[in-house]
């Protein structure tokens, strides 16, 4: 037994309000307009106005439309019967299969007890090595893609998806190009990844609203797979645009903003959804790659600026490539001291060389005198640009640190580079000193 | 106590809820707000008329209006007592393992357990007799936590001054059984356990004075000891962007530092940092005691995916178990990351409850409430006249990385040192990533003030030379400026700077920063002879891998002394006189 009300009395934005009796906090309910059908989810109640974000917008939604109350949270199907299928924001079918309905979970549920978590110690090999030797990615990390739009955060993201050794794959897409979307399936289905992919895709033209719940949708599907013992890689593309989202919404409930219009929890309804990356004791993972463009570059803005204190480090993409500067993953050091013995002095000595570089190239543009020193600088960074940061490359980790040895011994004497004698002794390329 | 008050929910607005009430309500007091079979903690925070608006420490998904309120008069407080020591509890003093025993992955909303088990045994041995007079704060008697007497006292609430009644004889007692009875003057009488509760919110104030900080806090990071010291019962604060490192600065320093209990506040940031202190610590050991870290750490975890208002109270719970140890005359740490975060669940909170805000949008007191908690550390003499301190770092993470922000310039006109984390320094993986150009300390070091001052002498006048060659080019400056510059560079690459991933470097005890520094500043008083700049910048670059080899040697070493002399006889070469003669 459902109720139903009609008396809507204010509409406003997305938002509608209706005037209803013992409705549940967050609760979802079916808006029957003349455009058709809608969810919709109580975000405020104020005795007996209850107010409702539209998932697929307010447009064309009378005051006597009929509001039925579901009386339970957003809820989604879950299970293996999703791999392969394509779903909208709000889990309606965009492939032609059937609806689902079994195994319904409830999204956004509560978060893990820091207790049951255990330190992420598996390294996910992506074979580029501005990833694998500088910021290496670990099960369980969450870590955004930094960029500013154009660059190709998606085609790098599909890569990564597919080389890395997950057992599946969901894909929340915000505000994605309709393009980016086939470009996602059509990769996806190429390199036969796509049957252990899920698609939650919330397209530019569809309503903003529904763009709020692909990261929980996505991300509690990821959950029961987790739980059941799966590695779960979660894609989600573009977080701004989720960010975006909530704003609209904020200042259409007359909430005071913070920064730059954006509410004044952006950061807790981030880390909501970030904090979902998990490695369970005695269960599965979920790994979070985001993709979050920053407007104007500007890395201060709101949206990368909260993300980067959730999450653990960030690949900062500029220009093509990813730059090393900027670019950050927290959970290396979880890892990197048990590949290789020389992984660490190889990440630490090339990017400091590489800092040095990029103030020779300053001092070179600004027209002074190249130092014999300067001139080795710039002929390393030459080396390093070409042969380790293109994301052309694509090679395994232990090769890659054999080519940092054999590109400093190319440039540079062992003292200039300041490693430790010890490691000077059992790796530098004997056939040049 | 007067009868069960209730209340009905009105308004929900996120973790905000309004409760219309008929009798009274107590700012501040707790409330459980019952939805189905679950109960919510919620506390009240603001009373108009009949109306009282409330903040729920949990999800309030699906409560209705209509829901029914039951008010407890209680103010929010924390369990004192033994049993506290290698705990790790919520914001609201929940300890996580046990929740985690119960309800599994996840942290169901409404199930709230006792911090301390009321039936855990302690041996406890009495240190008053009947007939002594005491007051609230002084000690009644103690019983072995870990490897310290962990002091059971009267009760914090009572005032006046109190006889003993009775006193239990050595024995062992769970936490329901009294240890002591006492009686005022108006003949009014009380029982004392061997744990007590107390508002968390409320300084405990049982100490006869607070006195000036002077002795330093031993970090073991020689950037922070050297140049920036902290003192024990100081406050510093470290600001920094996200990716400048203030969480493994505060992971060392929760492992290093030489203070007897650290208690750690990891407040609305991730939960995969905290589960690796959770994890590590036990095994990791203490070297002042032999015995693993967890056993002289609290943690209390309120990471940033668990509830916001629970978030602004974690602080609070933290720094109220730090004083409680402070009265036993022990040193302890709190580090708290961070509080920007705290400062953001009060904005949250603000703003739903349509405050007028403030500077981006944060509450106006904000700085009042920075400035309380910052003034909740400090040295105190105790009534026996042991001395006891809680000590307070605080990571601020300023939006943008930008210093002038309201919470880091309320922070730093509290605090007693700054340790400002810069992103250029990080980016170029100069770690730990503390500016010495920016921060500042108005503590005492324990090495000597001339070389202290030779050390940030050096770091500006090699920025300065640094900052002229970008203009006029390496060669438009002199031999001698150049080797100034290469000075500090060399100070900063091998003193500053700390290999956390190096079992030796990663902590240097004071003594061997008093050696080393004073080796390293004849270093930088003296002159050299150098054929042109290649030429020295050769020199300080070999001197440097040399002195790096020598930072992962074992302090006393043989491999030490070998390593010294081999920097000697580099230095020889080049050095033709110390101007001053400072180390032996």
């Amino acid at each position: 037994m459902h109720k139903v009300y009609t008396s809507i009395i204010q509409i406003a934005g997305d938002v509608i309000t209706v005037e209803a009796d013992g409705i549940g906090y967050l609760e979802i309910a079916e808006i029957s307009s003349r455009r058709g059908k809608s969810l919709a989810q109580v975000i405020r109640i104020d005795e007996k106005k209850v107010s409702l974000q539209v998932f697929a917008g307010s447009k064309g939604v009378s005051t006597g439309d009929k509001v039925r109350f579901l009386g339970h949270a957003m809820r989604v199907s879950s299970g293996e019967n999703l791999l392969g299928r394509i779903f909208n924001g709000s889990g309606v079918p965009l492939d032609r299969g059937p609806e689902l309905t079994q195994d319904m979970i409830e999204i956004a549920g509560p978060p893990v007890n820091p207790a049951k978590r255990i330190i992420p110690h598996k390294m996910i090999r992506t074979g580029i090595p501005m990833i694998d030797v500088f910021n290496s990615l670990v099960e369980s990390q969450k870590l955004p893609i930094f960029s500013i739009a154009g660059e190709p955060y998606n085609e790098l993201m599909a890569r990564i998806a597919i080389q890395a050794e997950v057992d599946i794959i969901i894909l929340g897409g915000m505000g994605l190009k309709y393009d980016d979307y086939l470009f996602f399936r059509d990769t996806l289905e190429e390199q036969g990844a796509l049957s252990r992919s899920i698609l939650f895709i919330h397209t530019a033209s569809d309503p903003v609203v529904e763009c709020l719940l692909v990261p929980d949708i996505s991300l509690a599907v990821a959950e029961q797979f987790a739980l059941q013992g799966k590695r779960v890689l979660v894609l989600l593309t573009d977080m701004t645009n989720f960010c975006d989202a909530l704003k609209e919404i904020s200042i259409t409930m007359e909430q005071v903003p913070s920064n730059r219009g954006y509410p004044g929890d952006l950061y807790s309804q981030l880390a909501a959804r970030y904090e979902k990356a998990v490695d369970f004791e005695g269960a599965g993972s979920i790994t979070i790659l985001a993709a979050t463009t920053m407007p104007g570059d500007d890395v201060t803005h709101p949206v990368p600026d909260n993300t980067g204190y959730i999450t653990e480090g960030q690949f900062y993409l500029k220009n093509g490539v990813i730059e090393p500067f900027g670019s950050l993953s927290r959970l290396k050091q979880q890892v990197n001291g048990k590949t290789r013995d020389d992984h660490r002095t190889i990440m630490d000595t090339m990017i400091q060389l590489f800092a040095s570089y990029r103030q020779s190239v300053e001092k070179q543009a600004m027209g002074f005198q190249m130092s014999e020193w300067d001139k080795k600088l710039l002929r390393y960074g030459v080396l390093f640009e070409e042969k380790i940061m293109s994301l052309k490359v694509n090679i395994a980790l232990e090769k890659a640190l054999d080519l940092g040895w054999q590109i400093l011994a190319e440039c540079f004497s062992p003292e200039e580079t300041g490693i430790k004698k010890s490691m000077i002794e059992k790796y530098w390329p004997q056939n040049r000193q | 106590m007067s009868e069960k008050r209730f209340g009905f929910v009105t308004r929900i607005n996120s973790n905000i809820v309004a409760v219309s009430f008929d009798s009274f309500v107590v700012q501040n007091e707790v409330a459980y707000i019952s939805t189905g079979s679950q109960r919510l903690k919620a506390e009240v925070i603001r009373v108009r008329g009949k109306s009282a608006e409330m903040q729920v420490y949990e999800n309030t998904s699906g409560l209705k209006v209509g829901d029914k309120v039951e008010f407890t008069e209680e103010l929010l407080s924390v369990e004192l007592g033994p049993g506290l020591l290698g705990q790790i509890f919520d914001g609201l003093q929940n300890p996580l393992p046990q929740l985690a025993k119960e309800c599994g992955f996840f942290l169901k909303r409404g199930v709230y357990l006792k911090a301390l088990p009321d039936e855990s045994v302690w041996e406890f041995f009495p240190l008053v007799k009947p007939g002594d007079k005491i007051r609230a704060g002084e000690r009644l008697g103690f019983v072995h936590e870990k490897i310290f007497k962990h002091y059971i006292f009267a009760p914090f609430n009572l005032s006046g001054s109190w006889e003993v009644v009775n006193i239990s004889p050595k024995g062992n007692y769970n936490l329901k059984q009294p240890v002591a009875r006492l009686k005022n003057s108006d003949a009014e009488e009380i029982d004392a356990f061997l744990c007590q509760n107390w508002p968390v919110k409320i300084p405990i104030q049982a100490y006869s004075e607070k006195i000036k900080p002077k002795e330093p806090l031993v970090t073991k990071m020689r950037l922070i000891d050297s140049l920036f010291p902290v003192a024990r019962g100081g406050t510093y604060c470290i600001p920094g962007p996200f990716g400048a490192g203030k969480t493994v600065l505060q992971q060392l320093t929760s492992r290093h530092a030489e203070v007897d209990v650290v208690i750690i506040a990891a407040c609305g940031e991730r939960a995969g940092e905290v589960v690796e202190t959770l994890r590590t610590f036990p095994e990791l050991m203490d070297p002042r005691s032999n015995k693993p870290l967890i056993d002289r750490t609290i943690i209390i975890c309120n990471t940033s995916s668990m509830p916001v208002a629970a978030r602004e109270s974690s602080v609070y719970t933290a720094v109220t178990l730090a004083e409680y140890y402070r009265q036993m005359g022990l040193h302890v740490l709190l580090l708290a990351d961070s509080t920007s975060r705290w400062a953001q669940a009060m904005r949250e909170m603000s703003g739903r409850l349509e405050e007028i805000p403030g500077e981006e949008a944060f509450p106006a007191y904000l700085e009042s409430r920075i400035a309380a908690f910052y003034e909740r550390a400090g040295l105190v003499r105790l009534y026996d006249n042991s001395i006891g301190s809680v000590t307070i770092g605080g990571a601020v993470s300023p939006a943008g990385g930008n210093f002038e922000e309201p919470v880091t310039q309320a922070t730093l006109k509290v605090v007693g040192a700054f340790h400002g984390l810069s992103r250029e320094r990080s980016d170029a993986r100069r770690y730990p990533a503390i500016d010495p150009l920016i921060s500042w300390s108005k503590y005492k070091s324990f090495v000597e003030e001339k070389i202290m001052r030779k050390g940030h002498e050096i770091l500006h006048k090699s920025n300065g030379i640094l900052q002229m060659m970008k203009v006029i080019g390496e060669e438009g400056i002199s031999l001698l400026d150049y080797v100034e510059y290469l000075k500090g560079e060399f100070f900063d690459f091998v003193y500053l700077q700390q290999n956390a991933f190096d079992l030796v470097d990663e902590s240097t005890p004071a003594e061997r920063q008093q050696y080393v520094f004073g080796f390293i500043h004849a270093i930088l008083d003296s002159d050299f002879s150098f054929k042109d700049k290649p030429d020295a910048l050769h020199f300080f670059q070999q001197l440097r891998q040399l002195f790096r080899g020598w930072n992962s040697t074992a302090w006393q070493s043989e491999e030490f002394y070998k390593t010294e002399a081999e920097i000697n006889t580099a230095l020889k070469e080049k050095q033709i006189k110390q101007k001053e003669k400072t180390h032996a």
